[in-house]
């Protein structure tokens, strides 16, 4: 496994990620990207997020779950400025991105595997990850490597159409896609949505290596009481508010959390 | 020898025609193939825009031809071909800026850009007609025959003559080459695969930084080349007429769906499967059977299933035989 997808900032890679503090990372108290008390609909409706915080630390994995209607895709949409907000913002590194269109904070280092239609399905394996290093114009054929060596099933199906492959593959594929830019936040919409139990451990196992290269990851997850087992730090969601943030392992010793959103 | 009789007719009444038709079809259907899979609109101003291509080649053939200038045997046209490619082109990302910008801003529905290009269809046509003019014009000022049928009839000895036009030849020379460019591009370059990535998936297209007005510009002068030279492989095989081009439409339709809207290799298959069609409905049969049957079965009529002016029925029922038993075509285009 090649050492970091994202060369250009090196980073200190948490040595035990699950627990592992923000502040003994250099840089700290900067988060790698966060979402300030955002709030915001769609369109001209009302409002979906009510001072919504969500905040990456660099390296670690930040999960967001919740009831259904909660706000969870809203609120990562929102971080990645597919809906504009009517107050809060957003910083990535520091940097206020909040006027930046999606297009532009993928330039800046931002990656976003949508939940569906996350793959190009008439072009094949390798297409899809040229595709996703578009913007590159350096010689993407390392950071291939890396995509395969993190995924291997794609390096054997690299010439099949993407659209042929099983549904774990085909997520595979998405997130390799996402990571050909090399960015320093990755973002995932319900990675594990319809996939069946095994895949979905083997894709959970995929994220924390991805996490170890120094990429922070925000996720929202269905299967809450997995995704809660790594996250770093885990967001509950309610009617568009922070209901409850600590480390995954907190959340899920919670007795509130367990009785209302991880049914006991 | 009579069977070879049936051969050479059915050569050359039936396989050598349809095949430069069939040529002709090919790289019209490719280019509304082009323009749905990526614009995501039926196109109905293509025929028009390959009378507009055909036209811009046939002004400068008259430049060329007014300083001296030609191609040899063959047609001066071919010379004058990317200057009118060029012109077409400006013509249309012209359009796109005026027109149809401004409704992909919208994000209208395909409906209304169908709409939209039938007004594009409707003004070009006048364009094309104002200059030119709506006559008849033949420009093929290069050899007339690869083979004539005097000739074909001295060397073997048969009773039918095999005539090759020029015409003929480099329409289906030109448009093998045309086509394996396309394809070329379509699969081996950055720029190709990202048109084929927009119109797979726009939304992911955005997300991998792929810009969309790029591609939009790169498909409208492929699209206009792609015209322009369907147009003027017509017109040099045929003639020039701007309304023959507007009739165009509804056989390029049909072959772009039949073979799946979207797909390239399935306008070019459609192609051949309703320029084949139309010529074998239309064709009387009676010389070739009359060869090929024995003495006793020889028919009396024409054999002609169709008349050649109800050639326009055989795309249309191919049509809807099409979108009722296989609405996304051969070759799995895409569904509206």
């Amino acid at each position: 496994m090649a050492q970091t997808f994202a060369p250009e900032t090196p980073r200190t890679v948490a040595a035990d990620h699950v627990g592992a503090a923000s502040a003994e990372a250099p840089g700290a108290g900067i988060p790698a990207l966060i979402g300030d008390a955002m709030t915001g609909g769609y369109g001209g409706g009302g409002d979906i997020l009510n001072g919504c915080t969500i905040s990456i630390d660099p390296g670690q994995i930040a999960v967001i779950v919740g009831p259904n209607g909660a706000g969870k895709s809203t609120a990562m949409k929102a971080v990645f400025g597919m809906l504009s907000l009517r107050k809060g913002a957003v910083r990535l590194a520091g940097r206020d991105i909040t006027a930046l269109t999606p297009q532009a904070r993928v330039a800046q280092g931002m990656a976003f595997v949508p939940q569906t239609h996350n793959i190009f399905t008439s072009m094949t394996v390798e297409e899809n990850l040229e595709m996703g290093a578009f913007l590159r114009r350096d010689d993407i054929a390392d950071t291939m490597a890396q995509v395969y060596d993190l995924f291997p099933i794609l390096r054997d199906k690299r010439r099949q159409p993407a659209g042929e492959l099983s549904g774990g593959q085909r997520q595979q594929v998405a997130v390799g896609r996402a990571l050909m830019t090399r960015p320093t936040v990755l973002m995932l919409d319900e990675p594990t949505a319809g996939v069946s139990p095994i895949v979905m451990d083997e894709l959970f196992d995929r994220i924390i290596e991805v996490a170890r290269t120094g990429i922070s990851i925000l996720m929202v997850e269905q299967n809450a009481r997995q995704a809660l087992e790594i996250a770093d730090r885990g967001y509950v969601l309610v009617q568009g508010r922070n209901a409850f943030t600590d480390t995954g392992r907190a959340l899920l010793n919670d007795p509130d959390v367990r009785r209302s959103f991880l049914g006991g | 020898m009579d069977a070879l009789n049936a051969l050479v007719a059915l050569a050359n009444f039936v396989v050598i025609p349809a095949t430069a038709y069939g040529a002709q079809l090919s790289l019209g259907a490719l280019g509304v193939t082009l323009i749905y899979g990526i614009l995501r609109f039926s196109n109905f101003a293509h025929g028009d825009t390959m009378a507009f291509g055909t036209m811009a080649t046939i002004l400068f053939t008259w430049v060329l031809q007014g300083a001296g200038i030609s191609f040899g045997p063959l047609p001066t046209a071919l010379l004058a071909l990317p200057v009118g490619i060029a012109i077409t082109a400006l013509y249309v990302l012209a359009t796109d800026r005026v027109v149809y910008r401004f409704y992909r801003k919208q994000r209208a529905a395909p409906v209304i850009l169908v709409i939209v290009s039938m007004g594009v269809m409707f003004v070009t046509n006048g364009v094309v007609r104002f200059i030119i003019g709506v006559d008849d014009r033949n420009f093929d000022d290069g050899t007339r025959f690869l083979i004539s049928a005097r000739d074909f009839r001295n060397w073997t000895g048969l009773d039918e003559g095999l005539a090759l036009r020029s015409s003929q030849a480099i329409t289906v020379v030109t448009a093998v080459l045309v086509v394996a460019l396309l394809f070329w591009f379509l699969t081996c370059t950055r720029t190709g695969k990202s048109m084929r990535a927009f119109s797979d998936n726009e939304d992911l297209a955005l997300l991998s930084g792929i810009n969309p007005e790029r591609v939009v510009a790169i498909t409208w002068i492929i699209v206009a080349a792609l015209a322009t030279v369907a147009g003027v492989l017509y017109g040099l095989d045929k003639s020039f007429k701007p309304f023959t081009y507007f009739q165009l439409l509804l056989p390029i339709f049909a072959a772009a769906i039949v073979g799946g809207l979207g797909s390239p290799l399935g306008a070019i298959a459609g192609g051949f499967i309703i320029a084949y069609s139309e010529v074998a409905v239309t064709y009387a049969w009676k010389k070739v059977a009359n060869y090929a049957l024995p003495e006793r079965f020889e028919i009396d009529g024409l054999g002609q299933l169709l008349s050649t002016d109800y050639k326009f029925a055989v795309s249309f029922a191919i049509l809807v035989i099409v979108l009722l038993f296989r609405p996304t075509g051969l070759f799995r285009g895409k569904s509206v």
